[in-house]
């Protein structure tokens, strides 16, 4: 209150008796310090990463290889990309990539997350196990599932044969490679997932469940009235993330197929990587990485706004 | 009406039953390459390539791992791993314990703008700035340098975000109490708050320690020199070069996961309490 009204009155700067002095440094210190404790974090993020964002927009206008001056070319580079084939098929991966591995993730978890939210003998221990594979990094994980879809000594081939099916070439044919990584990529976000949702199914009162059972709701319709619209801010989170974790997968997939067989699994970072550390193309490859972003950008706020409407009309 | 009731608890437990029968079988699947990795690492080598290994291997050859670490700089690769991850966990968690305490319990001009930089930056995948952030990593002299890997990272979208999340839970009186008190803006942070934040502290470590050990595009092109190899990217070249020793690779790949196992069955629960607090409310 005090300190309010000393602030209140700027012609009375200098306080007068020591105790108001004394309120009066408080308040201002106060004021200051909030800007103290967030400095050092907001600095690396403008070197880090603001200022490489403004700068992608700067490179990718320009013809660099690193060693010589850069040179301002315009939207040559947008224009090169849009006839590029392959940066078509990369972004063609990428979202075929995305489509199979997003809603499957967040159903698996959503089921995992309601079976195991009941009561079950050693329900602690299988939620470990399924969430066990998020810690493990993905270069692991890509060296593990390279070695499990194998051709020739691979394990999957192994049971294959043993019931009788022919193997299949997984990691060597192209249809079978994206396959292979969508797998490998479930292995990792169904525990997510899952976590995420079982998170969220907790924090659902049970009185819910209790007036509806007392109305005669069928366990379909208590799923389909109480759980899944409460469920809705995990699930829009969950979206939000694995689209943009997708969009950005580079570790697993760099590891396990290096994009190939030939192109068919090159997704836009791996092709950003290739022309800018490869090729050292640094023009071309900020001007994908410009265009990503966009995309990441604008899938996010079409989600935001659907997430929106969604919540209005309810 | 009597009938129900009765009938009930017997379809729940049979229901039960099925639902956890299914569960059984997909955690085994869920776990089953984890443990091929380790049944693949201790076999003996020629039984990699029969095409017909069985499940459990036909004998265990503990020595493959000792192999492996005398062949490979398994050991300097882990160095490098823990030094980058425990200065990166010192860092970051500092920073962002002060940055989600302003965020949390100070208000101030610009917070939200501020905030929104935050959220945003939590938007910007890496890879999409991987060729400007690499060039400034190049400009500041920090290529080939411990330093280009761990300062990039070292403010954290998330864990500024979980920290705000439990500090505004912290009671204002108690801050107002110490500033009359006469206490410093730091001494009130490192004497009340922090005491008072051991659970997200506890979170943030796990979580950094995690990200940092796992990292890979940033490192791949900052550090040049194999001499300042992570695990990550040393199992990367193994995978590339040795694609024939199997026994090896995964040796390999066992030992750089021991860590993440080791404090995944200590800090079960922070895992799973960290992911929750990540945003959902």
């Amino acid at each position: 209150m005090a300190v309010v009204e000393t602030l209140g009155r700027p012609a009375q700067s200098r306080p007068e008796t020591p105790a108001a002095q004394r309120r009066w440094w408080v308040a201002a210190r106060t004021k200051l310090t909030p800007y103290m404790f967030i400095a050092p974090n907001m600095a690396l993020f403008s070197v880090f990463v603001f200022f490489p964002l403004l700068y992608a927009f700067y490179v990718s206008l320009r013809e660099w290889s690193l060693i010589d001056t850069p040179r301002y070319v315009g939207l040559e580079n947008y224009e090169r990309l849009f006839s590029d084939p392959q940066f078509w098929q990369s972004l063609r991966n990428t979202l075929v990539y995305s489509f199979a591995t997003v809603p499957t993730s967040l159903a698996i978890g959503l089921v995992l997350a309601l079976a195991l939210n009941r009561d079950l003998i050693a329900r602690t221990f299988l939620r470990s196990l399924y969430f066990l594979p998020v810690v493990i990094s993905s270069v692991a994980t890509a060296v593990i599932a390279a070695w499990l879809f194998n051709d020739n000594y691979g394990v999957v081939n192994m049971l294959l044969r043993r019931v009788g099916l022919e193997p299949v070439a997984w990691l060597s044919s192209p249809r079978w490679a994206l396959f292979s990584l969508v797998i490998a990529t479930l292995w990792v976000r169904v525990g997510f997932c899952m976590v995420v949702y079982l998170a969220a199914l907790q924090s659902i009162s049970p009185t819910y469940y209790d007036a509806a059972e007392v109305d005669g709701a069928t366990r379909f319709q208590q799923f389909r009235h109480i759980t899944w619209p409460l469920l809705r801010p995990a699930t829009f989170l969950l979206l939000i993330l694995s689209v943009i974790y997708s969009f950005q997968v580079f570790d697993l997939i760099y590891v396990m197929t290096g994009g190939g067989p030939g192109f068919s699994t090159t997704m836009v970072v791996q092709y950003i990587y290739q022309a800018a550390f490869v090729s050292s193309e640094m023009g071309y490859a900020s001007a994908m990485g410009v265009v990503l972003f966009l995309l990441i950008l604008g899938f996010t706020l079409l989600q935001w706004s659907v997430n929106r409407r969604v919540e209005d009309v309810a | 009406m009597a009938q129900v009731r009765s009938e009930r608890p017997w379809r729940r437990r049979a229901e039960d039953a099925a639902i956890w029968l299914l569960l059984a079988a997909g955690a085994a699947i869920m776990f089953f390459p984890v443990y091929w990795m380790f049944a693949t690492a201790v076999r003996p080598k020629d039984e990699v390539f029969s095409g017909s290994a069985g499940m459990i291997p036909s004998s265990f050859v503990w020595s493959n791992f000792g192999e492996a670490i005398n062949k490979m700089p398994f050991v300097n690769w882990t160095v490098n791993s823990l030094v980058i991850a425990v200065i990166a966990v010192v860092i970051t968690v500092t920073l962002n314990l002060l940055c989600g305490y302003a965020f949390a319990k100070f208000r101030f001009a610009g917070r939200n703008v501020l905030f929104l930089g935050v959220l945003s930056a939590l938007m910007i995948p890496i890879q999409v700035i991987i060729v400007p952030l690499f060039l400034v990593i190049s400009e500041l002299g920090l290529l080939s340098n411990y330093w280009g890997v761990i300062l990039p990272r070292a403010a954290e979208a998330f864990g500024i975000f979980m920290v705000r999340q439990f500090m505004v839970s912290i009671p204002d009186d108690l801050l107002e109490a110490a500033r009359i008190d006469g206490a410093s803006e730091l001494s009130i942070f490192f004497k009340v708050v922090v005491p008072l934040s051991k659970p997200i502290i506890a979170v943030l470590v796990i979580f950094t320690f995690m990200w940092r050990w796992n990292d890979f595009a940033l490192p791949l092109v900052v550090l040049m020199n194999q001499d300042m190899y992570t695990v990550q990217l040393g199992l990367n070249i193994l995978r590339g070069q040795y694609n024939t020793e199997w026994t090896m690779i995964m040796a390999i790949a066992l030992l750089s996961l021991a860590p993440m196992l080791v404090i995944f069955t200590f800090f079960q629960r922070y895992f799973v309490q960290g992911i929750a607090s990540t945003g959902l409310k």
